[in-house]
């Protein structure tokens, strides 16, 4: 079986305090075939409910994003969350400066870009926003509940 | 001919190649010949000027410089719609030349 | 009208700080244009033919004086002394500098405005009934919906990249003033069983492939409207298509699945999304309602002094009825005969804004047809705004007649554009004005295009003009028949092109086939639907 999936060491942002996983990463598809899988990575087109009913096996799903303008990932970073899944959710690809803070709040907690970016300017990024408007499964209190607190 | 343009990166103002720089008058520019593709890479990554392209242009018998299409020529002049806010607002015969 | 708590505040200078970083890492080269552009769209800011162009959000349309002066101060200091209201219900500067585009949006945010989402493949400006708080016919104001949504809407983390851009318009009345089934979601606010709530249509748009948006969901209670637009928008940013540009509007997905399957698609995802929690508490609404009151009306005289006709005129002309019966609201023409359409100069725009604070509570609202409303004057004062306006060449008594027409930057401007519509326009109204006619042919909707992007409407004219590049000259197609109000209809091709002139004389032939023909009441667009396409082609062609 062939590794698809980033390295630890090629992982430039990383928001968990447990070891990265690091084993072979498989396909969506060579995921719901195979019952010992422990990382997967999906593509934009890959439907990402088919993952939920192997979510506990799971340590680690790369999200990849060919192009940062393709933004589905965000959707199945979302909907993994909304399902509950707890490990590893990283972003891969064609990342830049000015996506991190949405695909943080999409659920996603390590970082895996082409090009590594420049530090000091992605921790600007990801501090953009003191509040934010919409409720998502990063738990942040939103601005309109902080409102009627 | 082959004339190069594009924009100013800071003030977006459209700018033609002269053969060693921009201006902003379509009359300044030089044929870039075949060297079209090299200059404006090395131009764009200087950062003298914005998302430069090629176009097709004639040298005028007055030694003006006329792009081929409508919208470089627009380009060149400013609206038709405001001769005021244009390169040539003392000319009335200058929307003629675009259209 | 809302007012920002400083979250909103926040937000917005937060934003304008994000950028200041981008634009200093573009010109210092850290940026690529590539990686840059999708980020100064974001923003608002494109660069069309002459310079950069910035385009501002005046959320739903709505603003105050202290806003609309900014606006005009913004023109004389960073631009070239002028501003373009447009069809999206906001401005446009024509000549900016990047180096200044930070500044201009940091002294926006001082009046709490932005150029956020006014741009790219995300959740954009959200429109509205121009006449709303103020409409006789209204069901409830649907501002606050608005202003729900486009809270939700600002930075939403999944909703960025969609596949192409996203536009909402919320409408609270029967009457259709805001083009809602044309766009990707229209949201009418309606009643059942004593309840209010809203009605979803999706799909709509102009642009290359123009479809009107058929009703997914007659009503979804209010304190779900926000789970239930997250559950369209998710379907969409998941299975809209990427592969081709031109077919990556919601319209297309809704066309390609059927409308009943991807409603069903919503609904799944609706059910979900339930479980999630996404709805704003609900007495955020509450709290956001009380800012749309209305202001202190007064009764007063519920009728003018019509001695002087050109007042006359423009009373009968250019006021809408209010739902208090000593109020109207008064359009401002922005359609000079012989001017350019939407096209105002900071010092009208600073004139504008003193004469709402003297005569409309300080309220503005910017229309789709590219002109400026004042919501609420009282009928006694009209005498008196009206000198004013007419004194700053603001008077046209010119509304929906074939000199209120729409018409986009076209190749004057925008980059994408195979003709000039601006040109057009100009004589089109000089023309009409000249002969006499507008008066006679009544209500008129003109709307030009310079490409197939439709900016300017023009599927949705009762007489639409497209700009075509035919062998590197402007060629004009004519269509009739389109209508963007409650009965909306997409207007039809006559037949081969024309030349500027052509078109011109064209447009005159057509108006005159409708003068011969018309029975009695009947706008240009119900003889169309009445007599068909033919007499209009037998006059053109033959
Ligand atoms: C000058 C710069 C402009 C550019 C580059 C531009 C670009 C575009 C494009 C590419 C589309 C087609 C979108 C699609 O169907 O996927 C479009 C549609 C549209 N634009 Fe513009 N536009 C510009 C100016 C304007 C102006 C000035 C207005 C208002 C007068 C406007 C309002 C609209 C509207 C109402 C639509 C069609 C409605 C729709 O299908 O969404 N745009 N524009
Ligand atoms: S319709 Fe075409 S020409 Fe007109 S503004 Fe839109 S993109 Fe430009």
């Amino acid at each position: 079986m062939t590794d698809l999936g980033t390295s630890p060491d090629e992982v430039q942002f990383r928001f968990r305090d447990d070891e990265p996983a690091d084993h072979g990463t498989v396909t969506a598809d060579a995921c719901c075939d195979q019952t010992n899988a422990t990382a997967v990575r999906i593509e934009p087109g890959d439907d990402a409910r088919t993952l939920l009913p192997f979510l506990d096996r799971l340590a680690l799903i790369e999200v990849n994003f060919p192009s940062f303008g393709d933004g589905r990932g965000y959707s199945s970073a979302r909907i993994l969350r909304e399902a509950g899944y707890t490990g590893e959710l990283r972003a891969v690809g064609d990342l830049g400066i000015d996506q991190l803070s949405h695909m943080r709040r999409c659920g996603f907690d390590a970082f895996a870009p082409d090009k590594p970016l420049d530090a000091e300017d992605a921790e600007r990024a990801f501090s953009t926003w003191d509040n934010v408007y919409q409720r998502t499964t990063d738990g942040r209190r939103t601005i309109p509940e902080l409102r009627h607190e | 001919m082959k004339v190069l343009t594009g924009n100013d990166l800071k003030t977006g103002d459209v700018i033609w190649w002269t053969g060693s720089g921009w201006s902003r008058r379509v009359d300044d520019a030089a044929d870039a010949g075949d060297r079209a593709d090299e200059i404006l890479a090395t131009e764009e990554a200087a950062r003298r000027v914005n998302v430069p392209y090629v176009i097709e242009a004639s040298r005028e018998e007055d030694g003006s410089v006329r792009p081929a299409h409508i919208k470089d020529r627009v380009r060149a002049l400013g609206p038709t719609v405001r001769p005021d806010l244009t390169l040539k607002p003392q000319d009335p015969e200058a929307i003629d030349w675009v259209i | 009208m809302y007012k920002y708590d400083s979250y909103d505040q926040q937000m917005v200078d937060a934003r304008v700080e994000e950028f200041r970083d981008q634009a200093r890492r573009r010109l210092e080269g850290k940026l690529t244009e590539d990686q840059f552009k999708p980020l100064r769209l974001m923003n608002g800011l494109y660069l069309q033919l002459h310079a950069y162009m910035l385009r501002v959000a005046i959320p739903y349309g709505t603003l105050n004086s202290a806003q609309m002066t900014a606006l005009g101060d913004i023109a004389d200091k960073y631009d070239r002394g002028y501003g373009h209201f447009t069809t999206r219900q906001n401005l446009q500067y024509n000549w900016i500098k990047l180096e200044d585009a930070a500044d201009i949006l940091a002294d926006l945010a001082k009046v709490e405005m932005h150029a956020i989402q006014t741009s790219g493949n995300c959740i954009r400006n959200i429109s509205s009934d121009h006449f709303a708080g103020a409409a006789h016919d209204e069901l409830v104001d649907p501002r606050p919906y608005a202003e729900l949504l486009r809270q939700w809407s600002s930075f939403h983390p999944e909703f960025t990249y969609l596949p192409r851009k996203f536009k909402i318009a919320v409408i609270a009345a029967e009457k259709d003033r805001a083009a809602m089934r044309l766009h990707d979601i229209g949201i009418q606010i309606v009643e059942k069983d004593g309840k209010i709530g809203a009605a979803f249509y999706v799909g709509g748009g102009m642009g290359r492939t123009p479809m009107i948006a058929p009703m997914i969901r007659d009503f979804v209670p209010l304190d779900q409207l926000i789970t239930y637009a997250e559950a369209c928008l998710r379907v969409y940013n998941r299975y809209g298509r990427r592969d081709n540009k031109y077919k990556a509007r919601i319209k297309i997905l809704v066309h390609e699945l059927g409308k009943d399957e991807y409603t069903r698609q919503v609904e799944e995802e609706y059910a979900h999304m339930q479980q999630q929690g996404v709805e704003p508490p609900r007495e955020e609404l509450e709290r956001i309602k009380p800012f749309f009151a209305d202001p202190a009306f007064e009764v007063g005289a519920k009728s003018v002094d019509r001695s002087d006709p050109d007042f006359a005129l423009w009373v009968d002309r250019n006021t809408h009825r209010h739902k208090h019966d000593s109020y109207v609201s008064a359009v401002i023409s922005l359609k000079p005969v012989g001017g350019i359409p939407g096209d105002a100069t900071g010092e009208q725009i600073r004139i504008m804004a003193r004469l709402a604070q003297q005569y409309s509570f300080d309220e503005l609202r910017i229309m789709h047809t590219q002109n400026v409303v004042l919501p609420h004057v009282k009928i006694e004062d009209l005498h008196a705004l009206w000198t004013a306006l007419d004194a700053a060449d603001l008077g046209a008594p010119n509304m929906d007649s074939i000199e209120d027409m729409i018409a986009c930057p076209g190749l004057d401007y925008c980059a994408l554009a195979n003709a000039r519509s601006i040109p057009l326009a100009q004589r089109i109204s000089e023309k009409f004005d000249a002969s006499g006619k507008t008066e006679k042919l009544g209500e008129l909707k003109l709307k030009i295009s310079g490409c197939i992007n439709a900016c300017g409407h023009h599927h949705a004219g009762h007489i639409g003009i497209l700009g075509v590049d035919r062998k590197g000259v402007e060629n004009y197609q004519l269509s009739l028949g389109g209508s963007e109000a409650e009965d909306t209809s997409l207007a039809k091709i006559t037949g081969p092109g024309f030349t500027e002139d052509g078109v011109i004389e064209a447009v005159e032939k057509v108006t005159d086939v409708y003068l011969d023909v018309r029975e009695d009441g009947e706008r240009f667009l119900d003889t169309y639907r009445r007599i068909g396409m033919a007499p209009f082609k037998e006059a053109l062609y033959d």
